[in-house]
């Protein structure tokens, strides 16, 4: 069948297998590769993207069914001048990453967080990361990176 | 000014955060086969029939293979002392001996063809008895590998010497499990094998030590190590658990040469969870004795250590066990006796802190149950037993010497940055009020091994690029560690040349054949150390050049670092770049292997509050307070990140997590909606305090700190949940605590 | 993990729909947020020969007022039942419990109706339909009919549905201004509750269990015995009388029994309290 999408603000258009996962369509069709897959039962958040500027868990959601959104994967997150967001910058700025593998999703995730909850309190930012898991970093970073980009402080550098 | 111990933010961020890091999955891997394996469902059984005619004829099949097909031996012995006869083939025949045993392997065009094909595999499968529990498989008469007689894997038993406790004033004894867990790093693992024209074999493999893994292939296939190149790309977390190669991934190369293509293999999840291995896993049952002063005089310690079906690192993790068993004490008596049996189970590794944190909980908790014995505060037990900062170096009667330490000093400042007395006050007013809310605070002091297995040093070479930039080759490993931005830094220190200019160069066997990986702790001590000595070297090197170009004598021209120009002393204003060094012809490049002495030993002091609903038995941690000593250090930013995933993991051990079997070994924790590995809504923010006490081992005065977080935390937290039920008589509880198994605690109390 | 092969289909209209799903036979299954049902697929726990997907038809995905009741189009995203107004104004209990499924991924896509018809013991939203008395609408080839909350759930994952039945609405009276409380018993923030209770008082009391059964259930003989005048403690003791709950990895039978207890005169007096 026939899935006509834009990711990241290029039109896709791919004849795929109507199983095809989202996350799959991604990374081996279109070949963005940042998006990751940590887990098969939606639980960790690995391969969290934007469908239509809300978050997503790839791996759950068929190829077929994005038919016509607007995908933004972690490649499309920066600006159209390499600067990066600010929850980017955030990340960086509070080391929030260690090996860097659920760190595109959680990273996502977090947009779309701030999106829905722009000033949360930590135990907001704390269950709001619920569908997110990081084995490195404790997550106390992540949580520090989410509370600095709330602030405003994150795009100060950007 | 000095750039070390700097909060320098890490230069490998910006890939992962724009554009993701490349790891195995992502590469193209053009024209590769993918790999799906068939795995056992049964425990343990014999094989009657295998049959894969029909998966040969599904969509995209290009081959299928069993054991039958194989030409080449057994996986060796993970370690030497481990026996032959206990080893696996790359696929099982005859008998399966865990759920997750590879059984078949099929090659497929694409990646989703091969789940379907794996369908059409089918097996006949005779149940034989199944060994889950390690006590049990201890004493049975049923064998995993008949041909052995026993099911004792590593045997370091000590008969009980019936007057060891003699002249104790009290003794206690207590069985505890230090619970099975799943390392969990975020990527699978996974992994790319393909022969070049010029018979060269190139793995792109997902692990810690890559040019292990090369040595691994080399002796298996019977190559030498210039016809193997193994690549590292990023990996997204090890753990210790990726620190070899596993009999999938040494398949991969038999498979491609077989299929004359390059093969590709991703784990799923699911699959991870049966067959990466699994870390701790020992029922511990140790005796304490001592005066009713507080004063310990005796300590014994029994262990069965949970090898799984096929036994690994984690089998022979009970010897690093005993050698921590005193932990931070002057026990006079100590005694470790320990065996590792398999079992039906997926077979245990080395996993953040192995054999270490195994020895601290047992120590702690013994430290508590003597004090609640004795009616002491459990932080005063420990004051009063602790190794005093003047016995540095100071060598246990379990044959450690620890290197230097203050085991006072971390105690003071955990207890009174938490407020001790005020916590302990605000406890007995809790109890006073008698609501189903209370409140637990566990104290933990620890010390650990560091850089204490596999080679001591390891390997570095600095060279000068023409225009006066940098390259640093390290032997060590990184995969979420920070070494490009620490290594860069010390380089930068030495050679004066900016951060950004200094290229660090790991990973890949072809550029850096020499190589110990990274694992127990150990990078800084030695793959830093010797890119600090070289980089020392390098300048050395240079300065002769620099005199030349100079007309001057090598020991009157020195390097002034903040600007990474050579001058004569006195003469700042006629001076040479690295750029224009470099120029010079000579060939500016030292490789350098660095020597510690020995391991060296951090230490701190944990303190951790949890609140416990005593209706629902649920355990909330509320807060964690660190003092974690890891000698100078280097850069705080990425320290403190070990130590906070480091207290993620050991609070994890301690409420959440357990790999958990039913009767017949089916696992029933294989995926991560089941397996409740510890999530950011669970977790406090930490309160981390600083300590630095340099070690004298090394240049750089630095300790390793990627384990202690969990070493520290896990009796930390598990204490506190005892803690706060002690006034109603609970006296243990296993981990992980549970809610149910704390209400059943509870119950049992009343 | 994948799915096996299938055939999918769009449905644009709840008519289509059915014309698809009766084209399909058996083996055909309703595709909305896909959050129930794909993570089964991907174990290959489920494999139907055809998915018809009714995640585009927007005119079932609604909340509106009329008249003593809200009623709630069954392909309302989880997300969308935490921000209705109308919802936080006159069933602030639905609202709440939405927003304690899953996590916030799996509320961007997951429907309260894909959540009903899937019928899983464990899930939240089946629950707090039963505590607020809600009736069902479903649509077949021979038109609509009205299925009451009590009489939805029949066995494990298993629903009064029938296979060539969609589930169009939900229709709840309003609680406007009744106490109500949810307590989700979890490890983790993302699991499924252990035991989850979700209770309102005012006119129409109701209390929903969560994970106490092979389906979603009524603690009816506590809410007899609240109607009976008995305390909060009281009712909470007899919240399981009848039960026979599931053992599993994070709990026994005898310990689901406590903690429904517990939670249940929790939510009762916390619902009082409201």
């Amino acid at each position: 069948m026939k899935v006509s999408v834009t990711v990241n603000g290029a039109a896709q258009e791919h004849e795929v297998e109507p199983r095809l996962l989202l996350v799959h369509y991604i990374r081996d069709v279109v070949g963005l590769t940042g998006t990751n897959i940590g887990c098969d039962t939606s639980s960790c958040g690995a391969c969290t993207l934007l469908v239509d500027g809300e978050s997503v868990k790839s791996c759950t959601m068929l190829a077929a069914q994005a038919d016509g959104a607007q995908i933004t994967t972690i490649e499309g997150l920066a600006g159209t001048e390499g600067n990066m967001h600010p929850m980017q910058e955030a990340f960086r700025e509070k080391h929030a990453l260690q090996c860097g593998y659920c760190t595109p999703g959680m990273v996502m995730a977090a947009v779309s967080l701030l999106e829905e909850n722009p000033n949360p309190t930590e135990t907001e930012v704390r269950e709001g990361l619920e569908g997110n898991l990081c084995r490195c970093t404790g997550y106390h970073n992540i949580v520090q990176a989410v509370l600095h980009a709330a602030s405003g402080a994150g795009s100060v550098t950007a | 000014m000095s750039i070390l111990g700097n909060r320098v933010l890490r230069r490998e961020d910006p890939k992962f955060l724009t554009t993701g890091g490349v790891y195995c999955d992502d590469l193209e891997g053009e024209g590769a086969l993918w790999a799906t394996f068939v795995r056992s469902t049964m425990a343990h059984a014999r094989i009657e029939s295998l049959d894969v005619d029909e998966a040969r004829s599904r969509p995209g099949v290009v081959a299928v293979y069993t054991a039958a097909d194989l030409d080449v031996g057994n996986m060796p012995p993970a370690m030497p002392l481990l026996p032959e006869g206990m080893t696996r083939g790359l696929l099982t025949s005859d008998v399966v001996r865990f759920v997750g045993d590879p059984v078949a392997v099929i090659l497929t065009e694409e990646r989703y063809q091969g789940e379907d094909a794996a369908e059409a595999v089918f097996v006949e499968y005779d149940p034989l008895p199944t060994l889950v529990n390690p006590e049990v498989a201890l004493e049975s008469d049923i064998h995993l590998f008949p041909e052995m007689g026993t099911n004792i894997a590593a045997d370091l038993r000590v008969p009980a010497d019936p007057g060891f406790f003699d002249g104790c004033e009290v003794v206690v004894t207590q069985k505890v499990i230090n619970q099975r867990v799943a390392p969990c790093p975020m990527e699978p693992r996974s992994g790319l094998a393909s022969w070049g024209e010029d018979g060269r074999l190139t793995q792109y493999a997902s692990v810690q030590h890559p040019q292990g893994s090369r040595d691994a292939l080399c002796g298996f296939y019977g190559l030498t190590p210039e016809q193997v190149r193994v690549v590292a790309p990023d990996v997204g977390g090890g753990f210790g658990a990726k620190i070899g190669l596993y009999n999938e991934e040494m398949l991969l190369p038999w498979l491609a040469r077989r299929a004359g293509r390059p093969v590709r293999w991703t784990e799923t999840r699911s699959e991870s969870m049966l067959t990466l291995g699994h870390g701790r896993g020992q029922v511990q049952t140790f005796t304490i004795g001592g005066s009713r002063d507080g004063r310990i005089e005796a300590y014994r310690l029994e262990v069965i250590q949970e090898a799984g079906a096929y036994p690994s690192m984690g089998a022979i993790l009970p010897f690093l066990t005993g050698m921590m068993a005193p932990g931070t004490y002057t026990i006079p008596k100590v005694v470790t006796s320990s065996v590792a049996v398999v079992t039906n189970t997926t077979p245990t590794v080395a996993y953040r802190g192995a054999g270490r944190p195994e020895a601290t909980a047992a120590i702690e908790r013994a430290m508590d149950i003597f004090a609640a014995e004795v009616g002491m505060d459990p932080a005063e037990v420990r004051r009063k037993n602790l190794i005093p900062k003047d016995a540095f170096p100071y060598t246990t009667v379990a044959g450690a010497t620890y290197d230097i330490g203050d085991y006072e000093q971390a105690l003071d400042l955990a207890l009174s940055t938490s407020g001790y007395a005020d916590l302990r006050a605000e406890q007995a007013r809790l109890r006073e009020g008698n609501g189903p809310i209370q409140m637990g605070i566990g104290v933990s002091t620890y010390v650990e091994i560091t850089n204490g297995a596999g080679e001591a040093g390891d390997f570095a070479a600095v060279e000068i690029l023409p225009g006066g930039k940098a390259r640093v080759y390290t032997g060590s490993s990184p995969h979420g560690q920070g070494h490009v931005t620490a290594w860069s830094m010390i380089a930068s220190e030495q050679l004066g040349i900016p951060m950004d200019d200094i290229e660090v160069i790991a990973n890949d066997t072809d550029l850096v054949p020499t190589g110990g990986g990274t694992f127990g702790s150990r990078s800084l001590q030695s793959a830093g150390v010797a890119v600090h000595e070289a980089s020392v070297q390098l300048v050395d090197e240079a300065r002769k050049v620099a005199a030349e170009l100079l007309e001057a004598n090598p020991e009157d021209v020195v390097l002034d670092k903040s600007g990474g120009r050579f001058h004569v002393a006195g003469t700042p204003a006629v001076g040479k770049s690295w750029a224009e060094v470099a120029e010079g012809g000579t060939d500016l490049k030292v490789e350098h292997s660095s020597g510690p002495p020995g391991p060296t030993f951090p230490f701190g002091s944990h303190v951790a509050v949890v609140e416990v609903d005593t209706e629902t038995g649920k355990v909330r941690l509320k807060r964690l307070i660190a003092v974690d000593d890891a000698g100078t250090i280097l850069n705080p930013l990425l320290a403190e990140g070990q130590r906070h995933g480091g207290f993620a993991q050991g609070a994890a051990q301690a409420l959440l997590e357990e790999v958990r079997y039913d009767e017949e070994g089916n696992p029933v924790t294989s995926n991560l909606a089941d397996y409740a590995m510890i999530s950011a809504d669970v977790l406090p923010s930490f309160e981390l305090v600083s300590m630095e006490t340099p070690t004298n081992y090394n240049v750089l005065g630095a300790k390793g700190i990627g384990e202690s977080g969990t070493i520290g935390s896990t009796p930390a937290v598990q204490s506190a949940v005892v803690d706060a039920l002690a006034h109603l008589g609970v006296r243990h509880i296993d981990m992980p605590a549970t809610p149910e198994r704390v209400w059943n605690a509870i119950r049992e109390a009343r | 993990m994948i799915p096996a092969g299938f055939d999918y289909r769009r449905a644009s209209t709840v008519d289509e729909a059915l014309s698809l799903l009766a084209d399909g036979g058996e083996d055909a299954k309703l595709l909305a947020g896909g959050h129930s049902l794909l993570p089964l697929m991907k174990l290959r726990l489920a494999a139907p020969s055809m998915l018809v997907d009714i995640g585009r038809l927007q005119d079932l995905s609604f909340v509106r007022e009329e008249g003593d009741s809200v009623v709630v189009g069954a392909l309302t995203r989880h997300r969308d039942l935490e921000t209705s107004d109308v919802l936080r104004q006159h069933l602030p209990l639905l609202s709440h419990v939405a927003g304690q499924v899953g996590d916030p991924q799996v509320r961007h896509r997951g429907t309260i109706g894909g959540s009903v018809a899937h019928g899983d013991p464990a899930s939240d939203l089946p629950a707090a339909c039963l505590a607020l008395g809600a009736t069902f609408t479903a649509t077949g080839a021979n038109g609509t009919r009205q299925i009451a909350s009590a009489d939805f759930f029949q066995g494990f994952l298993e629903t009064a549905l029938a296979p060539d039945e969609i589930l169009t609405s939900i229709t709840l009276p309003k609680a406007t201004g009744a106490g109500w409380s949810f307590q989700k018993f979890n490890r983790r923030a993302q699991d499924w509750a252990i035991v989850g209770v979700a209770a309102v008082r005012g006119d129409r009391p109701g209390i929903g269990l969560v994970n106490m059964g092979s389906v979603p259930l009524r603690a009816t003989a506590a809410e007899e015995a609240l109607a009976g005048g008995a305390s909060e403690s009281e009712a909470a003791a007899r919240a399981t009388e009848g039960l026979d709950p599931p053992g599993d990895l994070n709990a026994s039978p005898e310990y689901r029994v406590h903690l429904a207890q517990v939670l249940v005169r929790r939510a009762l007096e916390e619902a009082r309290a409201a």
